[in-house]
């Protein structure tokens, strides 16, 4: 087994071992998970407590027009005396005083048709339960304008119209590609944030590595043995394959875990996932309308994004992920090792620190602007540049980018690393048997020239 | 035959020349201690040997052909600024340590059962580091150096942190392997264990090498016809007989004893058999150097 090989095992073995790491590729999927599902299972929970409402209606117009649900029923008390039951309320069972003033139907018809009721109670009523009120009143107010003005319901409804721009791409081969632009963008999102946290925490890993050997004074003993540059190199390559190692076990454990509980959780999804598959096979989408009443507009917006994702190329998502995690983060952390080898405690790295991660800041703080606006010159120029292509290019991937500009964006980054490997090297190697000295720039760019 | 030897290698760092034609010959088979003071560039010297730096000039060679990126695996260096990965079990590291020096991985637990048996130590085969005293940590480093059976050994100041038992038993760890036959270059301030164990020195001071050659030789050398000796007599009788003959330095009575410490201008012999008719002789040497001396007084003059 070569040196560097022996170097890469020792590396990768301690770190993996680590409860820390344990621990890591464990909550890691079940945080991811818990944020792709938790809100989605929180917002379909209802509320089971069983709510009575008065309704004190001095207008009498909406006695019997509150839709009654499972958990929401309706009191309505003969006379409109708010006053007494407002009173009594403590000793009554309900869960709020509803009161309708006359002055709800007295509108002026302008451009504020707002009007107020009023909802008494000792707690703070639900937004369900406030949104279930004032849809009751605005649909029974609304039939009644509708009567006044001499139009149809049917004709209001034609007159209401809904359009929503679906996206197709045109590949050069003629093929049609629906694209969804909020997936790709949440999906570029997540992988550029994978990236830089990726880049950052294996990085310093990688930096505190340097720091330890050179405080531990083993540094002298190993590098008698193999070259400087053989150590740094073991040292990023193992780091590298821990990271490596990390995401293969996240991507594992989240798909697992999604495929556990979202069955168990929400299965109106699972069921949509199922019709989805049906729809792209034989375009039978009114089985689903069909189906169980579900809500409209969300039930057909989660069967987009199913039928999106899809369509989104996972093979070069994935690919290309792996490539530019790789290449920026052998081409930061080759800096990292540097500014490792230059100090004698972490403390001082402040100083270096700050310049070498400003590129990655700003790649971060771009790459916000970017999703929005995939293919503008800044999206093009900051996914080209070498220090922000493996965040900025990654977040641009999932809405498809022409493989030109990513072959050359990689090239340009091997081309980098390599250069900038080279150069860490050269600071690495003297950095690392100085101690005692505070080291300036000025310092390091000696180091640089120095022969062997 | 030499074992390794420098040849007019020349180290320049940023503002100061740390090696200035510095020529060694160490021969196969010796102790050989390199002496001076701190910064002199003893540290330069053995991280060029052992190719951690290259030099800017000059040659080592070593078994007399250049110096090649192999001849690690012949060369056991236990570093002055030393120390070992403080999470990491103690076994493991040893391993990791020796395969890194060319050992397989058989071969290197074969080797460290054995040296641990040998200094008792096999109870710390699964502790970590940290959790070893410094005395404990430098008994691995020791094991760890020598373990892959190099020609040549380079310690650079091996005592430091040891007790006095322990130091000496690394001090006969070190004759031993000389007496099998290994080559061992000997960095150190300590001057007491340079006369103890060093068959040669050579002395750097200012980046330049001032002193080299056999230890004995060299005191030779540094000797000045200084004497000691101790006798019953009359001293006034005895002064007589030796009046112009040695340059009294010391005089001590002490009841009918004298002491007397003097330079010489004759020999030995012919101070002994001067005195002899009026003095008891109870005790005679001659005052050679200690390396102590020599190397104060070699560094001093060079200023």
């Amino acid at each position: 087994m070569s040196k560097i090989a022996i170097i890469i095992s020792r590396e990768y073995v301690t770190r993996v071992r680590k409860k820390s790491f344990l621990i890591m590729s464990i909550v890691g999927p079940i945080l991811f998970a818990g944020l792709m599902i938790g809100p989605a299972w929180l917002g379909q929970m209802e509320d089971t407590e069983e709510k009575i409402i008065a309704v004190a209606d001095s207008t009498h117009l909406f006695i019997g027009e509150f839709p009654e649900t499972e958990y929401i029923k309706f009191d309505y008390l003969p006379t409109a005396d708010i006053q007494k039951t407002k009173d009594q309320f403590y000793n009554s069972p309900y869960y709020a005083i509803l009161y309708i003033n006359k002055t709800v139907i007295n509108q002026n018809i302008g451009d504020d048709n707002t009007s107020y009721v009023q909802l008494f109670s000792d707690k703070s009523p639900s937004l369900g339960v406030q949104m279930h009120i004032s849809n009751a009143i605005e649909k029974r107010l609304e039939r009644d304008k509708l009567k006044t003005f001499g139009i149809e319901e049917r004709v209001l409804k034609s007159i209401k119209s809904n359009v929503k721009v679906k996206s197709v791409k045109l590949s050069k081969t003629g093929e049609e590609k629906e694209n969804n632009f909020t997936l790709a963008m949440i999906i570029g999102y997540i992988v550029g944030f994978m990236i830089y946290f990726t880049i950052f925490f294996s990085g310093s890993q990688v930096m505190r590595g340097v720091i330890e050997e050179k405080t531990n004074r083993i540094i002298e003993v190993i590098i008698s043995s193999v070259k400087p540059f053989q150590l740094m190199m073991g040292k990023i390559i193992g780091v590298g394959l821990v990271a490596l190692t990390q995401f293969a076990l996240w991507g594992l454990l989240t798909v697992a875990l999604y495929a556990v509980t979202v069955p168990i959780l929400m299965p109106d999804v699972v069921k949509m996932q199922q019709s989805v598959q049906v729809e792209n096979f034989g375009e039978s989408g009114s089985e689903l309308n069909a189906q169980a009443p579900v809500n409209d507009e969300m039930t057909s917006e989660i069967k987009e994004m199913l039928g999106a994702l899809s369509a989104i190329n996972f093979g070069i998502v994935i690919g290309s992920f792996i490539f530019f995690f790789l290449g920026g983060y052998f081409l930061y952390a080759a800096m990292f090792a540097a500014i490792g080898s230059a100090v004698d405690s972490e403390t001082d790295t402040q100083q270096f620190m700050l310049p070498v991660t400003l590129p990655m800041i700003f790649a971060i703080i771009v790459m916000v602007n970017i999703v929005q606006n995939p293919e503008s010159p800044l999206a093009f120029w900051f996914s080209i540049i070498p220090f922000t292509s493996p965040i900025v290019m990654m977040a641009r991937i999932p809405f498809g980018v022409p493989y030109s500009q990513i072959i050359l964006s990689a090239v340009i980054l091997v081309i980098t690393f390599i250069t900038f490997t080279w150069l860490a090297a050269k600071v690495y190697r003297t950095g690392v048997l100085m101690y005692g000295k505070k080291t300036s720039w000025k310092e390091m760019w000696k180091w640089l020239r120095y022969s062997n | 035959m030499n074992i390794l030897q420098s040849i007019s290698v020349n180290k320049q760092f940023a503002n100061h020349k740390a090696l200035h034609n510095v020529n060694i010959d160490v021969p196969t088979g010796k102790i050989f201690g390199l002496l001076g003071p701190n910064g002199a560039g003893k540290t330069t010297l053995i991280r060029i040997i052992n190719q951690i730096t290259g030099p800017d000039s000059g040659q080592i060679l070593f078994k007399g052909r250049q110096l090649e990126s192999n001849d690690v695996q012949n060369i056991g260096y236990l570093p002055e600024e030393r120390g070992l990965y403080k999470k990491m079990k103690v076994g493991e590291q040893a391993i990791y340590l020796a395969r890194l020096k060319g050992l397989s991985r058989n071969d290197a637990i074969k080797k460290l059962k054995f040296w641990f048996e040998k200094f008792e130590i096999q109870p710390w085969w699964d502790k970590k580091v940290e959790e070893l005293s410094k005395g404990m940590q430098q008994k691995i480093q020791f094991v760890v150096t020598i373990l892959h059976e190099p020609e040549l050994l380079i310690f650079d100041e091996p005592f430091s942190g040891f007790d006095p038992i322990n130091a000496n038993l690394m001090k006969n760890e070190i004759l031993n392997l000389k007496e099998n036959g290994s080559t061992i270059i000997f960095s150190t301030h300590n001057m007491a264990s340079v006369e103890a164990v060093c068959d040669n020195i050579a002395l750097i001071n200012n980046s330049v090498k001032i002193l080299d050659g056999g230890v004995d030789e060299i005191k030779q050398n540094f000797k000045s016809n200084l004497i000691e000796c101790q006798y019953n007599g009359d001293f006034q009788r005895v002064s007589a007989l030796i009046e112009g003959k040695i340059n009294i330095i010391e005089h001590r009575q002490n009841h009918t004893t004298h002491y007397l410490k003097g330079e010489l201008n004759q020999t030995n012999n012919e101070f002994v058999s001067l005195i002899l008719p009026e003095a008891t002789l109870t005790s005679f040497n001659e005052v050679v150097p200690s390396m102590d001396d020599i190397f104060i007084k070699v560094v001093e003059n060079d200023k």
